[in-house]
């Protein structure tokens, strides 16, 4: 075990710093670095004096050596368009993301499996003919347009929601939740719906094929013959076993909700990491842009870390090898 | 012993006036309470709190209302003392007199003297400044007395005031006392405290900041304009809303009350709407596009042996073959006002005849391709942004459909800002669509960073098309220092004319801005872009 996690540790160390130098290399084509930092109407010697101040007239891998030497001392940089550090800067607006992710994961997930389940025991119920079809919808239509869809009917026609921001807040310690107010719960709504929809559907889907497929195989026939409860059935043997492919895309996915969020974030202004990463680029704001990938990129290798041994725990097949 | 009886609490009058004391407050506190709240939305945020650090849109929009210059330039063009009540030259041509206000406090209480416009004009000239630019020409600034300044440029500038209307004046106590003697430089590891704090003159006070969500300013009440002012806002919020849509929809659905950056195809919705109100006003921008005019052959085009546009005639085909009315009529929706002079009307120097469009003549611009050695037309990259102009994507696409009836087949990229910026500052592009505005009200502004060569005379910053006139360089540093202003405005039309007639760019139109708010605002449009709030009235008042 001991030799298991050292391995996996390297690995993961070695992914981090391929997300990193390719980050690097991208870093020379998206723009000019100098316009967060001058105005339109900045002499070219001052704009060459800034670009020579940050390093950036060096080669891409004499910059990158310097970048990695800084963060190694834990040294992430100030972000040119904010001017503040930017450990600063995407510490302050991970929770609205994290929070947001949290809660959209939660109802693809809990809505996902149960639909699955439903639609899968009840094939023929005109409820899970209606489900099949929706659910189409939710995987075709793209993000951007549900998210302004539902601003249209929620918040314009109807006025019940808001349409933009994350409501109030309350500060506990270095985390800000809106979960401790009715404006910010109810500011949650719309952009969670936007954002699990796609993955609520994948989830649905999903455990239904994989639910079928268990529900014919012949231990569950013996389990039947032997006289098992219908539910013992379902939930003891078959929903368990499709659970292993279920988790496996379910800890992707919800990399990529933290990831992705960002056209969710852009459509209903929620101040989180996505909007950051999306107004940083447009703005070449380099320190962020690395901190934010190196971000991500540590995230999505925690999270297969920690499905790879959600799978111990549900398959217990694997725990012997 | 006789015991008293305890007198009662309250008698009877006295109840009754109590009664009536309570009533009184009640009526009151109800007139008083009716606090006025604004939520105003724009697409980006101010970066930084500190006035000096960015010289842009969006940062001076937002701090304009905190803190406060010498001079303003409000809605229709006129310079409006501020902190400065009066400004000449002295017997001395070069040393500009400003006379201060008295009485005026900031945020912390401390009096405004001459010694915070020395500290403030010197941090913006510091090497970390990006205000830099606008004071090149001063050379040193002297107090006299504590409510006079004397600023020494080095010849005449007769401009001075007009390059002081976004110089904000800090408190330099405020200043040293939080080490923020000078911007923050672009390779600072630390963040300096004028980032997220504010001390300054203006009508409005920092209550909360926080970047890319919420910003919260509330009245100043020793602000010394109280009474001068309508000052109908108590309260500002500023909320900067990144999507088009959601920013429409939020003033739709009521959670906003002013939005300043509208897509133009909502524009119509938005009119129709009746509790809400759209004022739209020319703005001091102008929508161009720039040519590689140099000897060398192009970078961005099929034609390989030499340079296509370096040939006046095909510049002439390019201009003829564009019809800018058409671009406004189904581009624009009618938002734009067609120009051929990048300054707009207000802008010293322009002239009706130099703004004149003709009409376009697709045949007479094949011919003159023809002429010119090219027939069968060639082919051309037009470099366009995607984010910063009003649908500056379509009017690419539009041009390229132009052009390709004259025979150039233009293929259009576009790409962020960010990008074009790139490419214009490096030389790197053939063909490109940008857009310049005018904030001193001078075309010398127009010159220096357009026209004249690139890298010379610290000018040309901007100048992609490889033009390069050394008379033309002469006579645009001369108009730096030139106290005569007869000779001045030869000189400016002078320049003028021959930019016409070499057609180094094709302008097009100038933007027109639009403001939607509901129907009891009536902010009316700053063709800078830059609302003061506290000079507009409300409608039912």
């Amino acid at each position: 075990m001991p030799l298991l996690f050292a391995r996996r540790l390297g690995q993961s160390l070695l992914v981090l710093l391929a997300v990193s130098f390719i980050s690097f290399l991208v870093f020379r084509h998206i723009g000019d670095p100098t316009i967060s930092l001058l105005g339109e109407d900045a002499s070219l010697a001052d704009r060459e004096a800034v670009i020579a101040e940050l390093g950036f007239d060096q080669p891409v891998a004499v910059q990158y050596l310097r970048y990695m030497g800084n963060v190694l001392q834990g040294e992430f940089g100030v972000s040119y368009r904010l001017k503040r550090p930017v450990v600063e800067v995407i510490a302050e607006r991970l929770p609205a993301t994290l929070e947001l992710a949290l809660i959209a994961a939660l109802l693809a997930v809990t809505g996902g499996v149960i639909l699955g389940v439903y639609t899968a025991i009840r094939r023929d119920a005109w409820l899970s003919r209606a489900l099949m079809t929706l659910s189409l919808v939710g995987v075709s239509l793209p993000t951007f347009l549900i998210g302004i869809g539902l601003i249209y009917v929620f918040a314009v026609e109807l006025q019940w929601l808001p349409s933009f921001g994350r409501g109030d807040t309350v500060q506990l310690g270095g985390w800000t939740t809106g979960f401790l107010t009715a404006s910010g719960w109810a500011s949650l709504v719309l952009p969670v719906c936007t954002l699990a929809m796609f993955k609520l559907t994948l989830i649905m889907r999903l455990v239904r094929a994989e639910m079928l497929e268990a529900l014919r195989t012949d231990y569950v026939r013996f389990a039947r013959a032997r006289g098992l409860p219908e539910k013992r059935i379902h939930y003891g043997h078959a929903l368990r076993n499709t659970l292993i492919p279920v988790v496996t895309i379910t800890g992707l996915q919800i990399g990529s909700l933290i990831a992705f969020a960002i056209v969710t974030e852009t459509v209903f202004q929620w101040p989180g990491v996505g909007l950051l990463f999306i107004t940083s680029i447009q703005g070449v704001d380099v320190p962020v842009i690395a901190a934010y990938l190196m971000l991500i990129a540590a995230l999505y290798v925690v999270i297969n870390f920690l499905v790879d041994g959600a799978y111990l725990l549900v398959d217990p097949r694997l725990r012997r090898g | 012993m006789t015991q008293r009886l305890p007198a009662p609490r309250f008698s009877a009058p006295l109840r009754a006036s109590a009664v009536a004391c309570v009533l009184l407050a009640a009526l009151m506190g109800a007139a008083a309470v009716q606090a006025e709240t604004l939520r105003w939305a724009r697409s980006t945020d101010a970066s930084t709190l500190d006035p000096h650090a960015l010289n842009n849109g969006p940062n001076h929009n937002l701090l304009h209302q905190v803190y406060e210059p010498l001079i303003i330039r409000t809605a229709d063009g006129k310079l409006q003392p501020t902190l400065a009540t009066s400004w000449a030259l002295t017997s001395d041509p070069s040393v500009w007199e400003f006379k201060l206000r008295k009485g005026v406090k900031f945020h912390d209480g401390s009096l405004f003297t001459a010694d915070d416009v020395l500290f403030s004009l010197e941090r913006a000239r510091s090497s970390s400044s990006d205000m830099r630019s606008l004071l090149v020409a001063i050379t040193d600034v002297v107090k006299i007395d504590p409510f006079t300044v004397h600023i020494k440029t080095s010849g005449t500038t007769p401009l001075l005031p007009d390059n002081l209307i976004n110089i904000q004046i800090l408190s330099a106590a405020w200043a040293r006392k939080n080490g923020v003697e000078t911007p923050q430089k672009a390779s600072a590891k630390e963040e300096t405290y004028a980032t997220r704090n504010v001390n300054g003159t203006g009508p409005y006070t920092l209550v909360s900041r926080e970047p890319d969500v919420r910003t919260v300013l509330k009245k100043f009440p020793g602000y010394w304009g109280t009474g001068l002012f309508p000052l109908p806002i108590d309260e500002l919020v500023y909320l900067p809303i990144k999507s088009p849509a959601t920013r429409v929809a939020a003033l739709l659905s009521g959670e906003v009350d002013f939005v300043q950056d509208l897509p133009i195809q909502d524009i119509a919705r938005l009119r129709a709407d009746a509790k809400l109100r759209v004022n739209q006003a020319a703005e001091n921008r102008t929508i161009f596009l720039g040519l590689n005019v140099g000897a060398a052959p192009l970078t961005y085009s099929d034609v390989k042996d030499k340079n296509p546009l370096a040939d006046v005639r095909v510049r002439q085909a390019f201009q003829l073959a564009i019809d800018r009315v058409a671009i406004q009529k189904a581009v624009m929706r009618g938002l734009s006002v067609p120009t051929n002079i990048i300054a707009p009307p207000f802008v010293h120097g322009y002239d009706k005849a130099f703004g004149a469009v003709g009409k376009a003549d697709v045949a007479q611009a094949k011919k003159l391709l023809a002429d010119a050695g090219y027939p069968n037309g060639f082919g051309i990259t037009l470099h366009c942004t995607n984010d910063r102009y009003l649908n500056d994507e379509a009017i690419c696409q539009a041009v390229a459909g132009f052009l390709g009836r004259a025979g150039v087949k233009t293929t259009v990229v576009s790409r962020p800002l960010a990008i074009q910026t790139a490419a214009i500052n490096g030389q790197d592009t053939d063909f490109y669509l940008y857009g310049w505005g005018v904030p001193t009200y001078d075309s010398a502004y127009v010159f220096d960073y357009l026209v004249h060569t690139r890298g010379k005379n610290a000018r040309g910053a901007t100048n992609a098309t490889r033009y390069s006139n050394d008379a033309i360089d002469r006579q645009i540093v001369s108009l730096a220092s030139e106290g005569d202003s007869k000779k001045r405005d030869a000189t400016i039309r002078n320049i003028w004319t021959t930019v016409q007639k070499e057609l180094i760019y094709l302008p097009l139109h100038d933007q027109i801005q639009t403001y939607a708010m509901k129907r009891r605002f009536d902010i009316p449009v700053n063709p800078s872009n830059t609302p003061y709030f506290k000079l507009f009235k409300l409608a039912e008042k």
